[in-house]
């Protein structure tokens, strides 16, 4: 994919899937995102690198609408986000129609299972409840069934569907997390640190789902620590620095000792904390 | 049954029925979010208005579901906000409540303390017929509400944020699920009372996931356990002349102890057999699923799950 075409390359522009402008986010007055431009096209892989505290999960929230902006825009697959600014109470009712109308276009892949999980729940049903993006308050019918085991046998657990989470190992239930997304077949997919943590045969079987996603059109916003088998998969790289995007390029194939799997590739501008870049592996 | 020869005592066995099937169904969302102990402070704030009601000589039950409907409305915008100061908020709201519907039913005139002790700890010998009526039609609405709306409201309790992101109405939703909380609690004041309320919420459903492995399955149980416990309960308590609400939870929490010790038990007796038994296969080695485990209990003889598939 050229990185600057003279002349758009088809006559009719596709809009963006996503487009941020000027996105600032503040946590407690504290500035977290200062002033970042994204912008998406169909088809792209995205990778958002960077270390600890840079910014890179908020830049997903915040294009996902789970974090308040301070100021900035967000355009989804060329339609604005009803309100993005100011109180986030505010007409909500107006925007949550908004939001469903995105929903069932995205697949939001969160870093671990939700914080609810007091009552066992089964394979099955945390991926049935992916789907209801795409239902809405439609009794489940033939399709949004098939479109569940289609998604379970994407990530390879159609056999576990009847198994509760919690009997998962970390990478299976990461794996549950992408059918989730995938059951509502969604064209944009955003993952968050999906490859942390997690046994190299899920990993496998992650970037294969990945890659049927992929090749059916879909785009691809992820952000990673390491990018494993996920590396070939990847069309650009952002890198997030400190609130700000400081680079953003076509991924080079990796030469060298940078080929190597087992390279930390720590930049030398990275801040002090780059250390921690490979994260936290539970 | 010869206590059921009474026609109080069929209208008391029915109300805490309706009382065993709705709570617990409510109660699997509680769980589920890890607010089992919301309940309890909005059966305080429900005091409140029962306390109205009675000053004003309005029907207890209406003004304790409307004032307990605004207390769980208001949890539940301090929840959303996620504040530090969430907590001191809700204890403020919950012994406001209850002091506030205290100070209420000691103010309203010719109304003694038995009256209020039947409001905090249930009286279901004393249902009306209105009083059954009312429960059934609250009832019905919060079983109409957990039950035809599972997958939503599953959605929202097991990932709130992915729910967010997927466009549902997830605000709509969880004030949907605060207000059939409020329900719920007024469902079951006449039969546990307003402190006990939220053990049928969270007993049931505690005991039922010790041996089910998906959640529609919890919820399920979780409602056959609370029927069972109230019917038992209310029984025990006609016979043997107990406080009926405190005998249904202590129902609830005996078949919780009897579940939990029967399946320690049995996992601890199984080890013992592998371990002098011929090495198996490594499928073997996995715990057997809790429902596998709860048919070889009831044939009483043990066989392989492996041969099964």
């Amino acid at each position: 994919m050229p990185a600057d075409p003279p002349i758009p390359d088809p006559p009719v522009a596709t809009p963006p899937v996503v487009a941020a402008r000027g996105l600032v986010v503040a946590y407690d007055q504290r500035l977290v995102l200062r002033g970042v431009d994204l912008h998406v096209d169909r088809g792209e892989v995205v990778a958002i690198l960077g270390a600890n505290g840079s910014g890179k999960s908020t830049l997903i929230k915040a294009i996902l609408g789970l974090v308040p902006l301070v100021s900035g825009e967000i355009t989804l697959f060329g339609t604005g986000a009803a309100e993005q600014t100011g109180r986030p109470a505010r007409a909500w009712w107006r925007r949550d129609q908004g939001r469903r109308d995105q929903g069932r276009r995205i697949g939001y892949v969160p870093q671990r299972l939700g914080a609810g999980g007091g009552v066992p729940a089964t394979v099955g049903e945390v991926v049935a409840s992916g789907r209801l993006a795409r239902r809405g308050l439609r009794p489940a019918s033939r399709a949004d069934r098939d479109a569940v085991e289609a998604a379970l046998a994407a990530v390879g657990l159609a056999e576990r569907a009847r198994d509760p989470v919690g009997s998962l190992s970390g990478g299976q239930q990461q794996r549950t997390l992408i059918a989730r997304a995938l059951a509502a077949e969604p064209q944009l997919l955003v993952l968050d640190e999906p490859t942390a943590g997690v046994d190299s045969a899920s990993q496998t079987a992650f970037a294969e789902a990945l890659r049927g996603f992929v090749s059916g059109g879909g785009t691809v916003l992820l952000v990673a620590h390491e990018l494993g088998p996920l590396r070939p998969l990847i069309t650009r790289a952002v890198v997030v620095h400190d609130g700000q995007i400081v680079r953003s390029e076509e991924i080079p194939e990796p030469v060298g000792h940078h080929a190597h799997p087992d390279h930390d590739h720590i930049h030398p501008h990275a801040p002090a904390e780059a250390r921690c870049l490979w994260g936290l592996r539970p | 049954m010869s206590i059921f020869a009474y026609e109080f005592m069929q209208r008391a066995l029915l109300g805490v029925l309706i009382t065993g099937l709705a709570a617990p169904a409510l109660g699997t969302y509680l769980v589920q979010r890890r607010l089992a102990l919301i309940g309890d402070g909005i059966g305080h704030i429900a005091l409140t208005g029962v306390g109205l009601g009675l000053l004003t000589g309005a029907a207890p039950v209406w003004t304790a579901v409307v004032v307990s409907a605004l207390g769980a409305v208001t949890v539940e915008l301090i929840r959303e906000r996620g504040r530090a100061s969430g907590d001191i908020a809700l204890a403020l709201l919950f012994y406001g409540g209850i002091s506030g519907g205290v100070f209420l039913v000691a103010l309203s005139a010719g109304q003694t303390n038995a009256n209020l002790t039947a409001y905090l700890f249930g009286s279901p010998l004393t249902t009306s017929p209105t009083d059954l009526t009312i429960m059934a039609v609250l009832g019905g609405a919060v079983l109409a509400v957990t039950l035809l709306l599972r997958p939503w409201l599953f959605a929202i309790s097991h990932d709130e944020e992915y729910a967010r992101v997927a466009g549902l109405p997830v605000r709509a939703l969880n004030l949907l699920l605060a207000v059939t909380t409020a329900v719920t609690v007024t469902v079951a004041m006449r039969a546990v009372g307003l402190l006990l309320v939220s053990a049928l919420m969270v007993v049931p459903v505690a005991t039922a996931q010790l041996v089910t492995r998906g959640f529609r399955a919890t919820m399920h149980l979780a409602m056959l356990i609370g029927v069972l416990a109230a019917g038992l309960g209310i029984t025990l308590a006609g016979s043997y002349d107990t406080a009926p609400g405190a005998t249904i939870v202590l129902v609830a929490i005996a078949l919780f102890a009897l579940l939990a010790a029967g399946l320690a038990g049995f996992r601890a007796s199984r080890r013992a057999a592998t371990r002098r038994g011929s090495p198996m296969t490594g499928a073997g080695d996995e715990p057997e699923p809790p429902d596998v485990l709860l048919a070889v209990r009831a044939n009483g003889e043990r066989h392989d799950p492996a041969h099964d598939r």
